[in-house]
């Protein structure tokens, strides 16, 4: 459904997307996932036809998003990372302006508008302002807005900024039933890395390039495996009793003792027994998009979202050991 | 073509709920024409002799207190794409399946209808200032307006099309605006100004929208109140504005 190859875009002397190739097929979910400044939000500008690329190749549909720009229009939907509605019409002019933008046939118009507008919870509001509304409002009407004309792909750049947990989760939910429901084939940017995890595919992209591709499990296999936290009386002699008696490769970090392994749950029992009774406590972590991230660039793809202790832990060593390098 | 013509209805609807949205904008944009035209008016008829103009001095500068009115409404209603570019709105219409020439269109007849019905009001305050219009020539000056205004607001499109955001509205109303207004004739008989501000008023089209509109309000005395016969001032107008517009639109249609 869209086809990008050796996409390069370039501002003056600086290259926001570098030689980015990746294909999305019909009715999947792709996310792009970088950190500020990645070139997210270019990727899409010139996909949906608003900034034309230095070199390379873009396609929705077959269509050619720099010659022939009228066709791409016709079948995306996008909600913009910016706000992009005016804040002095009511939620139902900018739905209904909108409509007429993209040629929907008057009778229908009344009715696709009403049932963006109860999707979104905003149905009762629709008479307001939108200079009224809160930020997550806007936000929903937003999303409301992009699928008012039914577009065959669905482009959203962050589209849970600013909103509460409870309607992030509740538009998640609406953006993983499109492709099945509507046949939307949905491309979307984020921070988050749970969001990510309902992509069919995932795109990491760092500074312009894409440094990693494949399936959330895929990904998550290349850091190689399940992180095994053991607390015990002596770690150091609980080190040499893993490597002799079971071949394990325990690594000390703070006051834990860290495994890696594939399938951690099925290591537990055995660790413990191997260690009679010196065992305190064991935690099992599974890795997240963010172990990805760290793995592939040595650098946390947004610090302040990561919540566990260990991976703040990470994220200094990683800088100290760079800062060490120098 | 159905989803063009949509376009354009998008683009005026916009406008014209938001005019009326906005209370103070009417109000706001009335009274500059009205203080200049009681107050510099009035203050002038004092200094200058009815006989240097052929007619009090109030009087002569009404067509232009008109092209007054024209010019900050229509500029005023088409620099409004800054704000959309700013504020996104801009966007939503961009990636819309609708040519850009669709979008211009649109902006420059709202900017057209809103700066003529302003224009209106003005042109009726004419009996406070001791002239007499008969209905026909009421009808032309709108007519004049219209196209007036249309050129106008096709010309500021072009202009705005230049800038990205909304700080650079001030070097437009101090760069172009005004010295628009003043080398216009508006306030004094172009004939009257120096070889080299001549030129510049000779490719200003609001000089011969002015003359245009001189030319329906004083319909005997023409010697110093008029420049350019009637006929040159359409044309000029005319042949401006479809190139103002076509320009709009080519610069529109360019991505970066
Ligand atoms: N119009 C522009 N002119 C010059 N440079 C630009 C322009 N737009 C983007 N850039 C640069 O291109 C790079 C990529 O920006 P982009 O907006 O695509 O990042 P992003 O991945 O969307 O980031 P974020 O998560 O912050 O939204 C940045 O270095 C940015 O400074
Ligand atoms: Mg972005």
């Amino acid at each position: 459904m869209i086809t990008v190859e050796n996409l390069t875009k370039k501002f003056g002397t600086v290259t926001a997307v570098d030689r980015v190739s990746f294909t999305v097929e019909e009715g999947t979910i792709f996310g792009f996932l970088g950190p500020n400044g990645a070139g997210k939000t270019t990727t899409i500008s010139i996909l949906c036809t608003l900034l034309s690329a230095t070199s390379g190749t873009a396609r929705i549909d077959g269509h050619d998003c720099t010659r022939e720009p009228s066709e791409v229009r016709k079948r995306i939907g996008i909600v913009f990372q910016d706000n992009t509605l005016d804040k002095e019409l009511t939620a139902y002019e900018n739905l209904l302006l909108h409509a007429y933008l993209y040629n929907i046939p008057g009778r229908e118009r009344k009715e696709r508008i009403g049932d963006a507008l109860r999707f979104v919870d905003l149905y009762e509001r629709r008479n307001e302002q939108v200079k009224k509304f809160s930020g997550g409002m806007k936000r929903r009407l937003e999303v409301a807005r992009s699928i008012v004309h039914q577009p065959r792909v669905l482009f959203l750049d962050e589209p849970t900024l600013g909103l509460d947990p409870q309607s992030r989760a509740h538009l998640w939910e609406f953006i993983s039933t499109l492709p099945e429901k509507h046949k939307v084939t949905v491309f979307m940017t984020t921070h988050y890395m749970d969001e990510a995890e309902i992509c069919d595919t995932i795109a990491i992209i760092d500074r312009g390039t894409i440094i990693a591709q494949g399936s959330p499990q895929e990904l998550k296999r290349q850091v190689g495996g399940d992180s095994l936290f053991l607390t015990t009386t002596d770690n150091r002699r609980a080190a040499a009793d893993l490597k002799a008696l079971l071949d394990l490769d325990a690594e000390e970090r703070g006051d834990e003792l860290v495994i890696t392994v594939s399938g951690g749950e099925s290591y537990i029992p055995r660790v413990v027994q191997a260690l009679t009774d010196r065992v305190l406590a064991v935690r099992l972590r599974k890795p997240t998009l963010n172990d990805v991230f760290l793995h592939l660039t040595g650098k946390a793809i947004r610090p302040e979202t990561t919540s566990s202790g260990e991976e703040m832990r990470n994220i200094v060593r990683t800088y100290r050991r760079k800062f060490d390098n120098r | 073509m159905k989803s063009e013509l949509n376009a354009v209805y998008v683009v005026i609807a916009r406008e014209f709920i938001k005019f009326a949205r906005e209370k103070g904008r009417l109000i706001s944009t009335l009274s500059r024409p009205v203080i200049w035209l009681f107050l510099v008016g009035g203050g002038m008829s004092r200094v200058v002799a009815p006989d240097d103009m052929g007619v009090p001095y109030m009087q002569f500068i009404f067509p232009g207190i008109i092209g007054m009115t024209i010019l900050f409404s229509s500029i005023f209603s088409s620099v409004s794409i800054l704000w959309d570019k700013e504020f996104g709105f801009m966007k939503e219409m961009l990636v819309a399946p609708v040519s850009r020439f669709s979008i211009v269109v649109g902006k420059a007849l709202s900017g057209t209808l809103l700066s003529t019905i302003q224009a209106l009001i003005i042109l009726l305050l004419f009996p406070f200032i001791g002239l007499k219009l008969g209905a026909a020539q009421i009808f032309f000056i709108l007519c004049i307006s219209l196209v007036l205004s249309f050129c106008i607001a096709a010309l500021g499109i072009l202009i705005a099309s230049f800038f990205e955001n909304f700080e650079s509205f001030n070097i437009i109303i101090n760069f172009i605006v005004m010295p628009m207004f003043f080398l216009s004739g508006a306030m004094y008989p172009v004939s009257l100004l120096p070889p080299v501000l001549r030129l510049f008023t000779s490719v200003n089209p609001l000089t011969y929208g002015i003359d245009a509109l001189k030319y329906m309000v004083f319909t005997e005395k023409k010697i110093l109140t008029q420049d350019f016969p009637l006929g040159m001032d359409l044309a000029v107008i005319i042949a401006a504005s479809i190139i103002f517009v076509i320009s709009a639109g080519y610069v529109f249609e360019r991505r970066k």
